[in-house]
């Protein structure tokens, strides 16, 4: 059905008997009847694009001519060229930048958009394309005389023209204006300037919806009624135009835009629209556009409601996307040597690269090369697709595997290397190996091969002892180059070098006195003990005692690079999950983006202290510090750690990452106990190699600057906020608390009381409870499951890393990789003192669990909430029940982790944390459902499918310690105790609460159907003494287990 | 004058055949090349073909009329290198029009005796415009892809002025030919169209495109159809390709141009690839069975020949020629 009135079904082209629009590059593009539309590359625009603006500006020409290409492989079949920028001299940019695609096959095999607002550059560019181009655009905006001597010199260039519909009154915003400007535009080109009827092209205005404003209302519908009345009456013209206007009150939203770029060219296409300026990179597959945003961006579109926009503006909030990924050659393999290292590296295809490290270790002079020039070239490169947005998380990771396996593979050879070539006076990161004075080397390994050939009898002897690790696993070397000196036997591992006498030393012609060799070789960190040859033969059970004896008196040479930055590296980065935490996903992704940016990565794992983490870093002259943490106790840690560091004297920036962590606190918390050096909160891993790129260039000072400028606009802004945010005493807060009405509120008592255990739980089960968003915000992937598989940015990954994910679903379930175990329980409660839940077993008061309640003035009506007001008050003679949990899914994981990690995978390694925690949040799930419909049996009749559990349609809740409804991570000591669950589930609470195994979700069960989720926010001291009181703590404790909710 | 449009129509008109493989059996010396007027000119001459319309008028006419003798419908102009980029080389430049407008008007006067002589084969001048030696889509620098060392506005101010000559001494066509770069050819047809303009002429222009290798591009890249679709805005009597390959290799492109354009096509192929003596030898005979190929399937109008073809050639084509009749247009 057509929009417009007069017309009936779909477009059909009815101008036969015209010649068909025809443009040229180095090859035709025929506008047939049959082509449903013209795609034109917009990206080589100064106007739409601020990345080709600055090449441009900067003369960085090749790289805007990679802009070029990319939009010709990407599809584009016309590439619109914009030059108009005050910034720029337009004609001389527009000359020289068409001079330069001249010269690239593979851009002007396409035909040339000359797209300006000044006629001067469009004829420029006239003259220096010898295609058939377009001209965008022309109109009667300056009158009929100025419009038809414009025509006819495009004519006599031999171009088709965009002719936008505009005249002297102004740009046309009605269905009648521009049907009226566009007719009148055609008679004089055709009738009066002799111009082909299918070489005009019109413009009929794209104007952007949804603005608010009502005018706008019918900009795109007038559109496609235009499109369709142009196509139906002006013989052979075409209709284009810019579509990304159309969703212009959208910037900053891609998907929304990317849908609405997609229904709008479906609506115009259909109504005739044959061309279109369109980012290929910014549009969704129309019939994969969720439903739900279809409609509403087709609502607005076509006008067809009165609060279309709205609606579209409400969702719009909801939704949002990323960028693109770029396609790469297929025949790859047929590249340079770095070009199928690169390939291997961002595709993390594995495949090749061992054959291809092989490849270029026989190129280069050392092994280490390989690593060194090769691979890092090709990581620079996934670096820069990753900073730019245009690989994801899962795709980097995937990177890193590949370049573990070369480095794995090269291992060896290294160490071979090694072997030739020790040399202990030479620092220097990764060629710490390679330690041989450079000049003497060659003329000693020859001598060296010598000796070898030619040894004593008490060598041959001692050999025969001490090779192939025959003493004790010690290994030995024979005939070494240490600096300019070859020993004789030397074990690297203990520095221990053994020397028979009796035979010639050094270079025969450059002879040391023994004395200067040793205190050379000492002062290298080596011990040199001497034997006599006769020594040796007669008495060779004493010499390896004694040797053995030597070596006992000296420790393993740790392999740490030396000190300070050095290498190819850009720097040394520590990291490390606090204190009492023990979550580490976001660490390890950090470390692996880190290491895949050419850091030298020291992951000191989780639960680390303070001290050590200090320690490490002056050892080993760290250049950041990173710290993680997911829970909120690790905060104050990271705090703690900002104000050791400070006494300590350390100047280094602190890195500040993890779920609980923010700006805020970072600004507020951290960064003023800091002062010595810069504390720097990092969103996430992507974020983490520009943050350390910008705090270890010579660019430092600037971009610190910048920091503390805006952090502290974030702690001005955060004090302002305190100070306007009222709050309640405990006592008013308390009056206002929530109100059930027990009398007529339905308790129901539970089938269980007391507790129950589960062990060994099916993990098949467990896995269709899992909601599989969260897990593909581990991956960094934005979107919701299941429309993030298709999703047009991130569709294609997410695919991938979902399919992976399923697979080893199913070796966790088919091969017992993990152990669920679980208890709940269920008990006799009331609420004393109005925040307090005593929990009975046989009328004794087993715990009393403390719930947080709002502080902060409401609204009229609004309450101060607690959960504790789900649960009947002591007193009302009623009883009441509250259920606990504590679920796991994580016994087992750490063998499969470190399985993993010793393969240098750590993909996968990530994978089976991240599916571990989602099965845990999955049990918990299945057991909520299960105490809800058996074991408290409230909801017996409960029937929800998957997706409902997800969005929690059910009657009750079950609050974590930790989170927003009860912020007080010491109720899981409470819970642990009363459902004896470390005993029962094999997990352990840390000294900073955190659960371990991580996969394990512990929470309190309310049943009353007015249950309900909030977040308690900011409390007062007067609340901070009310639940040390009730808790047994003392008001510091209390203060540092909810320190992020203190409104003081 | 009979309209060459009703003509093509009717017949398959026959092109001259090359220009410099005739002058150069008249041993030229560099005497002949001066003449009386540039006797004294700073530098030598010889080579300068475009020249001897000015001063050794006889010889060209001689050729002209050997070849419309030998069966020609439409003789070449001798002014194929009569641009000022061309002539700077021999410090020219400001002999061009008068090398174009004689080059015309000797022709003019050769074709008109034949005329008067065959009233009912008329004979056609085209005024030939080549390439020039310079490029305006591509660099002579490797290194600098971004580098020409001529611009759009100097090559249609020189085609102007030939063009111009040309017209002025009486041609009754233009010949834009052995296009290597399309964007050479835009610049001689939007020349063409102003001086017409100016003029109030409206002669039919004649385009023939080359191609140099056998993937079937143009030296600045464009492939056959692309070709086509760059220049046919100039509304062409015909379009075609000469010079560079032989005959046989021409045909899948001429096929090309016949399917995809709606002028006339023409074709005035090499006597065949150059040989390592660096003549061409492909005989009369054998180059008339190629073109014979071109005429079974109906794919040219007019057709010629370029570089090594000799009156001997075109009478072997003209004979052949006379026995079809157009397919199409």
């Amino acid at each position: 059905m057509s929009l417009h009135p007069d017309y009936t079904g779909d477009y059909k082209y009815k101008w036969t008997d015209l010649p068909y629009l025809k443009l040229s590059g180095l090859e035709p593009l025929i506008v047939t009847p049959e082509v449903n539309f013209i795609n034109i590359g917009e990206r080589t625009n100064v106007a739409g694009s601020k990345k080709f603006l600055r090449l441009i500006n900067e003369k960085q020409f090749e790289e805007a001519l990679s802009i070029a290409r990319q939009q010709v492989e990407g599809g584009a079949q016309i590439i619109d060229i914009n030059m108009d920028d005050g910034l720029i001299d337009g004609k001389e940019a527009m000359i020289n930048f068409l001079k330069l695609v001249a010269a690239e096959p593979d851009i002007c095999r396409v035909p040339i958009m000359i797209d300006s607002s000044k006629w001067e550059i469009i004829e420029a560019g006239l003259k220096n394309a010898q295609g058939k181009c377009v001209v965008n655009s022309i109109s009667l905006k300056e009158g009929e005389e100025q419009f038809i001597a414009q025509a006819k010199t495009i004519l006599r260039y031999g171009a088709a023209v965009i002719v936008m519909a505009f005249d002297e009154q102004g740009q046309a915003d009605t269905y009648e204006r521009r049907i009226e400007i566009c007719e009148k535009s055609y008679r004089i080109l055709v009738d009066k300037v002799g111009f082909p009827p299918q070489d005009i092209i019109f413009d009929p205005n794209i104007f952007p919806v949804a603005t608010g404003m009502d005018e706008h209302r019918k900009n795109a519908l007038d559109f496609f009624l235009a499109t369709r009345w142009i196509r139906e009456n002006l013989p052979g013209a075409h209709v284009s135009g810019g579509v990304s206007n159309a969703s212009f009150s959208f910037r900053g939203n891609n998907t929304v835009r990317e849908a609405m770029h997609s229904a709008f060219l479906y609506h115009a296409i259909k109504e005739g629209m044959d061309m279109g300026i369109v980012n290929p990179e910014m549009l969704e597959v129309y019939s994969d556009i969720p439903k739900e945003l279809l409609d509403k961006v087709e609502d607005v579109l076509l006008d067809r409601t009165d609060d279309a926009t709205e609606r579209l503006l409400d969702y719009a909030d909801n939704v949002k996307g990323t960028v693109k990924e770029q396609k790469l050659d297929l025949e790859w393999r047929k590249g340079s040597l770095q070009e199928r290292i690169t390939h291997g590296l961002v595709k993390g295809n594995a495949d090749f690269i061992e054959e291809d490290a092989e490849e270029a270790r026989l190129i280069v002079d050392r092994p280490l090369q390989v690593i060194e020039e090769y691979l890092m070239n090709g990581m620079g490169v996934v670096g820069d697709l990753f900073g730019s947005g245009k690989m994801f998380l899962p795709q980097v990771v995937k990177s890193a595997r590949v370049m573990k396996k070369a480095v794995a593979y090269l291992l060896p050879y290294i160490e071979e290397a090694k072997k030739s070539h020790p040399n202990p006076s030479e620092g220097g990161g990764g060629n710490s190996f390679r330690t041989a004075d450079p000049i003497l080397y060659g003329k000693l390994k020859e001598f060296a091969k010598i000796q070898k050939s030619n040894p004593t009898e008490a060598e041959k002897a001692l050999w025969e002892l001490l090779r192939n690790k025959k003493l004790e696993e010690f290994k030995f070397r024979r005939q070494h180059i240490i600096g300019q000196y070859i020993t004789d036997f030397v074990c690297l591992k203990r520095r221990l070098i053994i020397e028979l006498d009796g035979k010639i030393h050094q270079l025969p012609e450059n002879k040391e006195n023994d004395a200067i060799r040793t205190g050379w070789l000492e002062e290298k960190g080596f011990k040199v003990v001497r034997f006599i040859n006769e020594q040796v033969l007669a008495d060779t059970d004493n010499t390896l005692n004694s040797i053995l004896h030597e070596l006992n008196q000296r420790e393993d040479v740790s392999e740490a690079s030396p000190s300070g930055r050095s290498g190819g590296i850009n720097g040394k980065v520590l990291l490390a999950t606090v204190k009492g935490d023990v979550h580490d996903i976001g660490k390890n992704i950090v470390g692996v983006v880190l290491g895949c940016n050419n850091y030298e990565v020291i992951d000191l794992g989780v639960m680390v202290p303070c001290e050590k983490i200090l320690q490490v870093a002056k050892e080993l002259n760290v250049d950041l510090i990173g710290l993680s943490g997911l829970i909120t106790p690790s905060l104050d840690e990271m705090v703690n750690v900002a104000k050791e560091m400070e006494k300590e004297g350390f100047t280094i920036p602190l890195l500040i990452g993890g779920a609980t962590t923010s700006k805020v606190h970072t600004a507020v918390k951290i960064e003023e106990h800091y002062k010595k050096g810069q504390a720097v909160y990092v969103l996430d891993a992507s974020r983490s190699v520009t943050v350390a790129d910008s705090l270890l260039s010579d660019k430092k000072t600037e971009y610190v600057k910048a920091l503390k400028a805006e952090y502290d606009t974030v702690r001005t802004h955060y004090n302002n906020k305190q100070v306007r945010k009222e709050m309640l005493s405990l006592e008013e807060a308390r009056a206002n608390k929530y109100k059930i009405d027990w009398n007529t509120s339905k308790i129901v008592k539970p089938q269980l009381l007391g507790t129950k255990q589960f062990e060994n739980y099916s993990l098949k089960e467990i896995a269709e409870y899992i909601d599989w968003t969260p897990f593909f915000r581990t991956w960094e992937l934005a979107g919701k499951y299941p429309n993030i598989l298709t999703d047009e940015v991130v569709g294609v990954e997410a695919t991938k890393v979902f399919n992976d994910a399923q697979k080893m679903l199913h070796q966790i379930i088919d091969e017992n990789w993990l152990t669920a175990n679980a208890v709940i329980g269920i008990w006799e409660a009331n609420t004393v003192n109005d925040d307090t839940v005593e929990v009975y077993e046989n009328g004794n008061k087993i715990a009393q669990l403390y719930q947080l309640r709002q502080q902060s003035k409401k609204a009229k009506e609004a309450v101060n909430l607690s959960l504790a007001d789900f649960i009947t008050p002591k007193g009302t003679g009623k009883t009441d029940y509250i259920g606990g949990f504590v679920v796991t899914t994580g016994h087992g994981i750490e063998e499969h982790i470190a399985r993993f990690e010793a393969d240098h995978d750590d993909y996968n390694s990530i994978m089976i944390k991240a599916l571990a925690d989602r099965l845990a949040e999955a049990f918990a799930e299945l057991m909520h459902e299960k105490v809800r419909k058996d074991y408290w049996g409230y909801a017996a009749n409960e029937n929800l499918p998957n997706e409902e559990l997800i969005k929690e349609s059910y009657k009750g809740i079950r609050p974590a310690p930790g989170y927003p409804a009860c912020p007080n991570h010491t109720l899981k000591t409470e819970l642990f105790k009363i459902l004896n669950a470390t005993e029962l589930t094999g997990v352990i609470l840390t000294e900073g609460l955190a659960m371990y195994p991580t996969a394990a979700v512990s929470g309190m069960y309310f049943g009353n159907e007015e249950a309900k989720y909030f977040g308690v926010g900011k409390i007062e001291k007067d609340q901070v003494q009310a639940y040390a009181d009730a808790s047994n703590l003392t008001f510091d404790e209390a203060e540092k287990w909810v320190s992020a909710n203190l409104n003081y | 004058m009979a309209n060459i449009r009703d003509i093509l129509k009717e017949r398959i008109l026959v092109l001259d055949g090359a220009m410099g493989t005739m002058i150069q059996r008249h041993q030229l010396t560099e005497e002949d090349f001066r003449g009386e007027r540039f006797k004294n000119h700073s530098c030598s001459l010889k080579g300068n073909n475009d020249l001897l319309s000015i001063t050794r008028p006889d010889i060209i006419k001689s050729i002209h009329a050997e070849y419309y003798a030998a069966g020609a419908d439409i003789a070449e102009t001798n002014s194929f290198g009569g641009t000022w980029v061309a002539q700077d080389d021999y410090e020219l430049a400001s002999a061009v029009y008068d090398i174009n407008y004689q080059a015309a008007k000797i022709a003019r006067e050769v074709a008109d005796e034949f005329t008067a002589k065959e009233p009912n084969k008329p004979r056609f001048v085209a005024g030939s415009m080549g390439p020039t030696t310079k490029l305006a889509s591509m660099s002579p620098d490797v290194n600098d892809p971004g580098f020409r060392n001529i611009s759009f506005d100097e090559l249609v101010d020189t085609f102007k002025e030939q063009a111009k000559g040309l017209i002025e001494g009486g041609v009754d066509l233009l010949l834009v030919e052995t296009i290597t770069d399309t964007l050479n050819a835009k610049a001689a047809l939007f020349a063409i169209d102003e001086i017409q303009l100016e003029k109030g002429t409206d002669l039919p222009v004649m385009i023939s495109g080359t191609i140099t290798d056998a993937s079937g591009r143009t030296l600045s890249g464009q492939n056959t159809e692309a070709f086509v679709i760059s220049v046919e805005h100039a509304k062409p009597l015909s379009i075609g390709l000469n010079c560079a390959l032989g005959a046989e290799a021409l045909r899948p492109y001429l096929k090309t141009i016949r399917e995809k354009s709606n002028c006339f096509v023409s074709a005035h192929p090499n006597a065949g690839l150059p040989n390592e003596m660096g003549a061409y030898d492909e005989s009369p005979e054998f180059m008339a069975k190629q073109i014979k190929v071109f005429l079974d399937e109906g794919l040219v109008n007019i057709v010629g020949g370029c570089c090594g073809t000799t009156p001997a050639h075109i009478k072997a084509i003209a004979d052949l020629a006379s026995t079809y009749t157009p397919k199409n247009n």
